[in-house]
């Protein structure tokens, strides 16, 4: 353009010398995620390594001077968490500071209720193991997490909800409760505040729905794990009727290391509006399955590679990802190279973070065995409260069931996905989407994998009719109805069968 | 269901009541469909859209039940979201944007529709909803126009559960809506009716296996969007179209619930609610959805006389000639001619009677009750001294309510649920004095005789304290404590601690003192002045006329007096009688029916009237005539106009006239002078409906009673083990 203008100025090109024209703008340095220093890390026991009691989160700098941080008062914690960018780590990833400020509304020293921290230790999605690696080894990062989140809410009690398979979880964070009881931590004057905060463990009784925060509620209140209808919030109407808040394990323990070391020492990890360190569990098809504390937005590859020993046989041995959790969709190698461990990255690539959970799959994967596998898994934790979910899921395990053989229609495949659309964003919780996506995303990225099962199943045995049937096992002396997709031979088959029409007899 | 106890304890300052809280919230405008409309603030979606003329399709929803939203057909667009919303769960916001007729919300009902239908078998050709089923209406309306559902492994199979006698499951056409699990904790007080299991495998059913003991179970079948509750009794008797519907009265208590009597040809084949908010909201309980069928059994169908001891069929002519000889050699004089009324006895009937009685020179007309014989203790110069006051629907509006020598929960059921209702949602304490019952809410039991009354009036703790403290404190005094030895002295308590504390219990806004009647003719009977003077009360009786008089004592009848019944049912009052008038049942006729509120009410003829029985009042009419001289009637207007010169409310339909606070007060002042035995007999307050489902002549000759009586009375197992060797047609 300069040069265009120059020219019809009048004006010379300056020959062959390469200028660089104002308006464009040197290219930002780029930017690698990843590599979290040892000295920033936040789960310094994740493995267990250390003594988990009180006596050993002291020399893991826990508890220190959190007295100072519950007298700055709720607006300085909620404003150091709304400088940290801290998103829920639980899977939605809303922010957390907005999320805690929802129960200081106005006028809400009037409110003679009692007010709730509900931290959320129900970890079932599969492929997780980050709270319950935080619970056994850290579990008074957690403990302290609720006091300082509870002072920020201004909450009288927290409840952990913790998965009741996790044993040994709930008796580390159990003894921790203890101990901090015992030395004046939590309870009557927390640390000496004048604060008063108790903390109640409560264990599940392993139902996958009541990770759901209103079903957790309910759950804790001693009912059936359903979720609830929003409006009205738990920030309004929560736990036992009041205000409450829930929040997972992974958020709430984070918290006090934030207060401690700013919002701005938080922020300075990963990408604007991604920021921060997250706990990645690494499992499937890597040579070395582990949870690690890494950068946000650090990229899946380089997560894959440096940390767990590359995929199973190398990286072009990969042939998908799942990044989030089993709630999210798959991930095909393509895209495994280029996303970035983060909200908006994988958000961008059709797929989520999740709990960031990575499911590596390599090429010995069965993929459509694999999400059929979740299928199942989301039939079963159904809670059966609303209609798309409850008889939704059923149907799209009884479909990929059929697929995983290769008994089908490929006309079928559109329909399974119609149902996903007609499940997702239809119900009450975010478990009929969670259903609905791995099959959606199975189908973006492996639909010819689908087709080329169907194909072959149909060249076994026959064309399958609409459910499954094979067209040979029909009763011949019965119509097959049109709407159970029979083959018909075409009409020049049809023409081509008939034979041919024979002379009139001469008259005898 | 937990009592909302949370909400109630941090409600701030002081308890409210109904009309305190009903300040008028703040509308809300929103647009539907293009359509402003202007709503209460806290109105659901679906509401403001029914406001606005849009049908929106539902299964879950119910205006009387809590919100569920788990049906999702009712998902509406909405402006600036991007997923579709459930306008039941959803508040009206201002300024909302609302579409219900684009292709996202087509396609999201197609879609619930089709996951309603891949679980629901195909069996509307033998299913009893057939008709009258939700999910057929609907599927036809929103659905698609054929299935994609092909699926090898089939559809889910439930097994059916046992509710007892009147509820049939079909659990594999459940769509678990759960209207009848919220019904049964909200309003029927079963709280062991739940979902167990989860997903797909989601089942309703009693957590324990038990049949459902309510005496409002019939109404979960009305619920039910799908046939997966249906009738018992009714089962493959009749399809919704070929029903004829008669709006007439329930007679089975004193409540006069709405009902649909629903007929086909000469018979009754079931009946139904009829909504009206101001008595029975849309419930019915079992006796008066269920007792029908006794409408056909025990029915005197010609006049019978007595020869020695056995009845011979007789003509009319006959029958009433009998009586008239009878009458003339029974040698009975002035009030030595007594007339009996019982529970079932219609208005217009006891208004002929009785002016026949006077016409005869008698004042002895009595009740069919313990003590009937007697003037009632409540008296009936003032209205208010037996009538329910409060009003049906005032039972949600008070904060305290002192139940003495009565069980609602039997004597009129579906006020009870009012109470539960009220005690689930506001803070409402219940004391309770009499036999111990179990009523479908909690309550302070203060004692069960006359002791335990003055003990609460002179009280300053505990419940005494409670009540005193409550703005809207009600006192229900049920009819059997009238009936009471006792009575007059519980009253005359009761009476001065109401005239201590009117300013709370008897203002112009309130009046706390209620007796619940439990017979539907008793309100009217007081109404008319049928009870017996003083004088008539001591005098034997010679000559005595039961009008469909069936709980009477044959001990209290004199050996050689000549007796006379006149009913629809052969029950107790026919076999002692000389001679059997054959009458009409409730539904054969058109009377008048005074609950207990005083709201006089329009029953109607459903049915013809069986055999030569005819129309109660006609009887009597002829029967005068045949006697001496013809009662001044030839019509039923013209004894409609009779009525209205005994009391203008026996004809002014539908509404309460309110006693005003003086006259109140008059008659609280006649029952705190009433002059009382000197010593109280100290019995305790006995419950006075030992049976529920068997009260009078035609739950007595019901079938489904019967049943009812052994499954949930005697604690029968009904039917569990019936179930296995059942005949196939018994599982469709």
């Amino acid at each position: 353009m300069l040069t265009k203008a120059a020219a019809r100025r009048g004006l010379k090109p300056l020959g062959n010398v390469v200028k660089r024209g104002f308006a464009t703008v040197q290219d930002p340095p780029v930017r690698h995620y990843g590599g979290l220093k040892d000295q920033d890390r936040i789960f310094t026991n994740l493995y267990s390594r250390h003594d988990h009691g009180l006596k050993g989160a002291q020399s893991r700098g826990d508890w220190h001077r959190t007295k100072d941080i519950l007298n700055k008062g709720d607006a300085w914690i909620i404003q150091t968490m709304k400088d940290s960018g801290l998103r829920g780590r639980g899977g939605a990833g809303f922010p957390s500071g907005l999320k805690w400020s929802f129960m200081n509304k106005p006028g809400w020293k009037e409110d003679p209720r009692p007010r709730y921290l509900v931290v959320n230790a129900d970890e079932g999605e599969p492929g997780t193991c980050k709270d319950r690696e935080i619970m056994r080894g850290d579990p008074h990062k957690l403990v302290e997490g609720c006091l300082v989140a509870g002072r920020a809410m201004n909450a009288t009690a927290a409840y952990i909800y913790i998965r009741g398979e996790f044993y040994q979880e709930a008796s580390h964070v159990q003894q921790a409760i203890n101990e901090a009881y015992r030395a004046g931590l939590i309870g009557k004057n927390a640390c000496g505040s004048g604060y008063d905060f108790d903390v109640y463990l409560h264990r599940g009784a392993g139902a996958y729905i009541c990770g759901e925060e209103t079903a957790l509620i309910e759950s804790l209140e001693g009912k059936q794990g359903k979720p609830r209808l929003k409006p009205p919030f738990p920030a309004d109407v929560g736990l036992f009727g009041c205000p409450s808040t829930v929040a997972n394990v992974e958020t709430v323990s984070v918290a006090p290391t934030i207060c401690r070391r700013g919002g701005q020492w938080f922020a300075s990890f990963g990408r604007e509006r991604n920021q921060g360190t997250k706990l990645f569990c690494i499992s499937g098809h890597v040579n070395n399955p582990c949870t690690i504390e890494e950068e946000m937005s650090i990229p899946l590859k380089d997560l894959v590679e440096k940390h767990c020993g590359g995929v199973r046989g190398g990286w072009d041995n990969l042939l998908g990802i799942i990044p989030g959790g089993s709630s999210v969709p798959i991930l095909p190698k393509n895209k495994c190279e280029e996303v970035l461990m983060d909200f908006d990255s994988l958000r961008d690539a059709q797929s989520g973070l999740g709990t960031g959970a990575v499911i590596v799959m390599d090429k010995s994967t069965d993929v459509v065995q694999a999400i059929a596998r979740f299928s199942h898994f989301y039939k079963h934790e159904s809670c059966g409260q609303c209609t798309p979910c409850r008889e939704g899921t059923t149907w799209m395990m009884n479909m990929m069931d059929r697929f995983a053989e290769g008994r089908g229609q490929s006309r079928e495949i559109d329909m399974l996905l119609e149902i996903t659309k007609q499940v997702e964003g239809r119900t009450i919780c975010a478990l009929g989407d969670a259903a609905a996506w791995p099959i959606q995303g199975l189908m973006r990225h492996f639909r010819p994998e689908i087709e080329k099962r169907l194909a072959d199943f149909n060249a076994a045995n026959g064309p399958v009719l609409f459910g499954g049937r094979l067209q040979r096992d029909a009763p011949s002396e019965l119509a097959i109805s049109d709407n159970l997709g029979p083959e018909r031979p075409s009409p020049e088959e049809q023409m081509a069968s008939v034979p041919p029409p024979t002379a009139t007899p001469a008259a005898a | 269901m937990l009592r909302l106890g949370t909400k109630r304890a941090f409600r701030t300052g002081a308890r409210r009541g109904f009309q305190t809280s009903a300040k008028r919230s703040a509308d809300v405008t929103l647009t539907i469909d293009g359509k402003t409309v202007t709503v209460p603030q806290g109105t659901a979606l679906i509401q403001a859209c029914e406001a606005a003329g849009v049908t929106i399709p539902r299964f879950c929803y119910h205006d009387r039940l809590a919100i569920a939203g788990n049906c999702r057909m009712c998902l509406v667009e909405v402006a600036r979201s991007p997923k579709p919303i459930a306008s039941c769960a959803m508040p009206a916001m201002p300024g909302a944007q609302v579409f219900t007729n684009t292709p996202m919300v087509h396609e999201a009902r197609e879609g619930v529709m089709e996951f309603l239908l891949s679980n629901h078998p195909l069996d509307c050709p033998i299913c009893d909803q057939g008709g009258e089923c939700d999910l057929q209406d609907q599927s036809m309306r929103y659905g698609s126009d054929r299935s994609r559902f092909h699926e090898i492994v089939g559809k889910r199979a439930v097994e059916n559960k046992d509710f007892g006698p009147l509820v049939k499951t079909s659990m594999n056409r459940c769509i678990q809506c759960t209207r009848c699990v919220r019904f049964a904790n909200e309003v029927a007080g079963v709280e062991e009716l739940g979902t167990t299991g989860r997903g797909n495998d989601l089942q309703i059913g009693m957590y324990v296996e038990k049949v459902m003991d309510s005496e409002l179970s019939g109404n979960i079948i009305d619920l039910c969007p799908v046939g997966a509750l249906t009738a018992k009794p009714y089962a493959f008797h009749a399809r919704p179209w070929e029903l004829k519907d008669t709006e007439s009265i329930d007679v089975m208590d004193a409540v006069g619930s709405n009902i649909l009597v629903q007929s086909r040809g000469p018979k009754v084949m079931r009946v139904q609610p009829r909504t009206n908010d101001d008595v029975n909201e849309e419930w019915i309980n079992d006796k008066t959805r269920y007792a029908y069928d006794g409408l056909q059994f025990q029915r005197l169908m010609t006049p019978l006389i007595r020869q020695g001891d056995r009845f011979v069929p007789a003509s009319w002519e006959g029958a009433l000639t009998t009586v008239r000889e009878g009458l003339a050699s029974s040698g009975a004089n002035g009030n030595e001619i007594k007339a009996i009324a019982g529970g079932l006895a219609d208005t217009e009937s006891m208004v002929a009677l009785k002016d026949w009685m006077n016409q005869l020179g008698s004042d002895n007309t009595a009740l069919d009750c313990p003590g009937g014989s007697e003037p009632p203790a409540t008296g009936v110069d003032v209205r208010a001294n037996y009538l329910f006051n409060a009003t049906i629907p005032g039972l949600e509006e008070a904060d305290a309510i002192l139940l003495v020598g009565t069980n609602p929960r039997h004597e009129a059921a579906v006020m009870n649920s009012r109470i539960r209702k009220s005690y689930l949602h506001t803070g409402l304490e219940v004391g309770f004095i009499g036999e111990r019952v179990e009523t479908t809410y909690e309550y302070d039991y203060l004692g069960a005789d006359l002791k335990a009354i003055e003990t609460f009036a002179k009280g300053k703790q505990g419940f005494a304290a409670k009540f005193k403290q409550a703005k809207k404190p009600l006192i229900i005094v049920g009819s059997a404590l009238t009936e009471h030895p006792d009575g007059k002295a519980a009253l005359k308590t009761l009476a001065e601690y109401v005239q201590d504390n009117k300013a709370k219990l008897l203002n112009a806004e309130w009046n706390g003192f209620c007796v619940l009647q439990r017979n539907a003719s008793r309100a009217a009977a007081y109404d008319i002045g049928f009870v017996p003077s003083a004088a008539a009360a001591k005098t034997t009786p010679k000559f005595v006329y039961l009008l469909s008089a069936d709980d009477v004592d044959p001990k209290t009848i004199p050996e050689d007096a000549f007796v006379v019944y006149q009913g629809s049912h052969g029950d107790l009052g026919a076999q002692i009688a000389d001679v059997v008038l054959p009458g009409a049942a409730y539904t054969e006729k058109g009377t008048t029916w005074v609950n207990t509120e005083g709201r006089a009410q329009m029953g109607r003829a459903a049915v013809s009237i069986p055999g030569a029985a005819r129309e109660d009042w006609k009887i009597i009419r002829a029967l005068s005539e045949v006697c001496g001289e013809a009662l001044p009637y030839d019509d039923i207007v013209q004894l409609r106009d009779r009525m209205w010169e005994v009391s203008p409310t026996l004809v002014r339909f539908d509404t309460i006239e309110r006693t005003s606070v003086e006259v109140a007060q008059f008659g609280l002042a006649q029952l705190a002078s009433a002059s009382t035995p000197a010593k109280a007999s100290g019995k305790t307050f006995e419950k006075p409906i030992k049976n529920f489902y068997m009260t009078d002549p035609i739950s007595r000759a019901s079938v489904t009673m019967a049943q009812c009586t052994r499954a949930f009375v005697k604690g029968e197992d009904y039917g569990f083990s019936k179930d296995e060797t059942a005949e196939q047609a018994s599982f469709a």
